[in-house]
């Protein structure tokens, strides 16, 4: 074991702000998408205040429409689309291949500092009064009728996306070009083949973000009347733009959560990954038929009824490489030796919440049932079931795991698995009510409501407030582990990925000599160890 | 900055342009290689958008598309494709000039691309200060001055054309398509400015060319671009 390791082989500010360490960048991405996190979470937590009774609480009407769209675009562009690839790739990435770092760090660094400008457009766009156009920027919301800060709030989304593009070439191309001698495609972990899907999507799909945001800076600024039908233009042509984007988009949230659940399940089963490569080739099938389905958001926007029927048709084939994953996760578990430790916890979390996510998506994606559904809260309650119970959940699930090698340090377990079932449960309680919601007529984005809506309103709104407790108990045991914490193990979940064979945390140059490339799912080799308080290499005698 | 030569001293055989987390003058080499041309893919996507609003106004209203090329001036076009098409190929003969190790052919083919683009904005410059003066903006602003018209009739020949009903979607869509397309060739100079710099002091050599060949790269992805928007905008019939 090194001496020193990447958080304290160079000190001062400079060390950080100017480092192209990929574990640097990685910890301050982290932290990055964690404070938006909090804030996105405040602003949904006065969403749901205000609706905890019919008529006006706290906000007026205006506010309520600046917080809802706050909250979904700090939660889309700051948080979860960055989150899982910018902080945890960015850290495991290099490490998982027994590489050095990735193929351009100054590139590296220079995505992170685009995404702080992006975070800095945002609070201007937030002081400037906020946004009041739905996080989907939705004409003639954005280009005429919005009486706010939308351009500030574009030109976040336009950096904000070459940032993200920026950290899909850099993955793409560490993969092909970084691998060391004997790290083949099929020995790479499952996480990998997840954020190179990821990455292709964030490579193809984020440049037309890009011009959209672009077309819709100039339409409001200098009315060019693309999208303005008082001058000819067509409305829904933005819509189209928007979501050849932003259903992409979708996978480039869920499909790096898909990752690291593979890696969980597998830690936390005790056994070889089932399907190994059936759960790696469904990762690149969901980024392809990603692409395919994005006039599944127009069923209702005056879309031809031929080109419904077919993107509602190949919307049902994105569930094949999907439910390919969920069979394989439970098969791994399937007479495994499960470890019910905290991130294994958030592993199971994700399969049911993730279950109920997709299968209520193949309601909307039906057309006739859509018309019904299209703009309730029952979509709200889909796309929460899929955003925060499907990706938040893995991101809280890989915080767990990674923690201990990101930092050094074990966090306290009980409390960790406590929090793990009150997330669970806060989250039910939250958006099961708002299916039900959905079904009887209410519709999104509205700020009053009928009388009789109320219950359902006050359970979603009681669950609100326990997740905010949750995460905030979560933080503090978190950060209270970085001062009194445990010093972690070097392999405190017994997985067999390269990085839990350097030191935790791990030194500055990740590797002196490349790791042996092992299977990186075969378990059979290593033992606990009570007094390490992790695993070890079983011929190994410990010294 | 700092820790990038952290560890100098584990990579003792190290040329000094290698990178200390690569392990070979041809893994960086093809790392940037691939890295540029996904950056180009991501150009193509950008302009993308755009050259799909064309396709859906040009489809929907060809009579405005029809009416409004009349007055682009071809002339000026055609001479900015020719420049442009000069430019790509010295900015190729640069490239195989440095692999050569010919540096001062490498410095004069770069400025000679350097200059092309120049004339380039120069040129488009003088087109669009005319569209200005002719109120021939986009949107909300168009406001087309009678000589304009006139200009137009002459154009048609005799042709007796009726002016169709939204004419300013065309000069949103040329002056977003052409405007984008100019700034990417003012990114262009700034790049290109920067390797006549660095090949002039001798950073490049027939070992390490990379830099110069991506910039190329980028630069005939620019060319291309505007091979498309020269018939898509001037050529019109
Ligand atoms: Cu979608």
């Amino acid at each position: 074991m090194s001496t020193t390791n990447y958080l304290t082989c160079s000190k001062g500010w400079k060390s950080w702000f100017l480092t192209l360490d990929h574990k640097r960048i990685g910890v301050m991405y982290l932290t990055a998408v964690l404070s938006s996190f909090a804030l996105g979470g405040l602003f949904a937590l006065a969403v749901r205040l205000e609706l905890f009774q019919p008529g006006q609480q706290f906000m007026d009407p205006t506010t309520y429409n600046r917080m809802f769209t706050l909250h979904g675009a700090v939660m889309v562009f700051l948080f979860i689309i960055p989150s899982i690839p910018a902080a945890f790739g960015n850290f495991v990435l290099p490490i998982m291949l027994g590489a050095q770092d990735v193929a351009f760090p100054r590139l590296n660094l220079a995505s992170f500092y685009l995404w702080m400008a992006g975070a800095v457009f945002f609070l201007v766009s937030l002081l400037g009064g906020g946004i009041e156009t739905g996080w989907t920027f939705y004409t003639p919301y954005s280009t005429t009728t919005a009486d706010s800060s939308v351009v500030s709030a574009l030109m976040g989304v336009f950096v904000l996306g070459f940032s993200s593009i920026f950290t899909g070439m850099n993955f793409i191309v560490t993969i092909h070009q970084m691998r060391p001698k004997g790290m083949t495609w099929f020995k790479m972990p499952l996480f990998l083949w997840a954020i190179y899907g990821t990455a292709l999507i964030q490579v193809l799909a984020t440049p037309v973000l890009g011009i959209t945001g672009l077309l819709l800076i100039v339409e409001r600024v200098a009315h060019i009347g693309v999208f303005d039908p008082a001058l000819g233009g067509d409305p829904v042509l933005f819509q189209h733009f928007f979501w050849f984007y932003s259903h992409p988009a979708v996978y480039i949230m869920i499909l790096p959560a898909m990752g690291i659940v593979s890696e969980l399940i597998a830690a936390g089963s005790r056994k070889e990954i089932f399907g190994y490569r059936f759960i790696a080739f469904s990762s690149i099938a969901i980024a392809i038929l990603g692409f395919l389905v994005w006039g599944h958001h127009m069923f209702t926007s005056g879309q031809s009824v031929a080109a419904s029927v077919v993107f509602s048709a190949l919307t049902f084939t994105v569930a094949i490489p999907s439910a390919i994953k969920v069979f394989n996760w439970l098969s791994t578990m399937y007479k495994g030796a499960i470890v019910l430790n905290t991130p294994m916890c958030y592993g199971l979390s994700f399969i049911s919440l993730f279950g109920i996510g997709g299968l209520t998506g193949l309601f909307l994606g039906t057309l006739s049932v859509d018309i019904h559904l299209h703009d309730t809260y029952f979509i709200v309650a889909h796309f929460h079931y899929v955003m925060m119970g499907s990706t938040a959940v893995a991101f809280m699930g890989g915080l767990h795991y990674w923690w201990p090698k990101m930092f050094g340090k074990m966090y306290n377990e009980a409390l960790a698995r406590v929090c793990c079932l009150f997330v669970f449960i806060g989250f039910n309680l939250t958006f099961l009510p708002q299916f039900v919601l959905g079904t009887r007529g209410m519709p999104r984005r509205y700020f009053d409501y009928p009388e009789r809506f109320q219950f359902l309103h006050q359970l979603s709104t009681i669950g609100a407030v326990m997740l905010f407790i949750t995460f905030f108990v979560m933080f503090s045991y978190l950060l209270h582990s970085l001062v009194r914490g445990k010093p972690a193990p070097m392999n405190p979940w017994g997985a067999n990925t390269n990085e839990w064979k350097c030191s935790s945390p791990p030194p500055f140059n990740n590797f002196d000599v490349p790791p042996p490339m092992e299977n990186p799912y075969d378990h059979t080799n290593l033992v606990f160890d009570e007094k390490l308080g992790g695993y070890r290499a079983k011929q190994v005698i410990n010294s | 900055m700092s820790n990038n030569h952290h560890n100098e001293n584990d990579h003792g055989g190290h040329p000094s342009f290698l990178a200390h987390h690569f392990s070979s003058p041809q893994q960086q080499y093809d790392a940037g290689k691939l890295g540029i041309w996904l950056f180009l893919v991501t150009e193509v996507l950008f302009f993308s958008g755009l050259f799909c609003a064309y396709a859906v106004y040009r489809f929907n209203h060809p009579e405005i598309f029809r009416y409004a090329h009349f007055f682009l001036d071809t002339t000026m076009g055609a001479i900015n494709t020719v420049v442009l098409i000069l430019s790509s190929l010295t900015i190729a003969w640069a490239v195989r000039a440095v692999q050569l190790n010919q540096r001062r052919l490498a410095v004069g083919m770069l400025v000679v691309t350097l200059l092309c683009a120049a004339a380039f904005m120069v040129i488009k410059y003088i087109e669009y200060t005319h569209k200005f003066h002719m109120g021939l903006t986009w949107g909300e602003s168009f406001a087309p001055s009678a000589e304009a018209l006139r200009e137009v009739l002459g154009e048609a020949h005799g042709e007796v054309l009726e002016k169709p009903a939204n004419l300013h979607l065309f000069f949103s869509i040329y002056f977003c398509m052409t405007g984008l397309h100019g700034i990417h060739v003012l990114a262009g100079i700034g790049v290109i400015i920067w390797m006549i710099v660095r090949t002039a002091r001798g950073d490049f050599s027939s070992e390490y060319f990379g830099p110069v060949e991506y910039t190329a790269l980028y630069w005939h992805i620019v060319d291309l671009v505007w091979i498309f928007l020269f018939p898509l905008l001037y050529l019109i019939d």
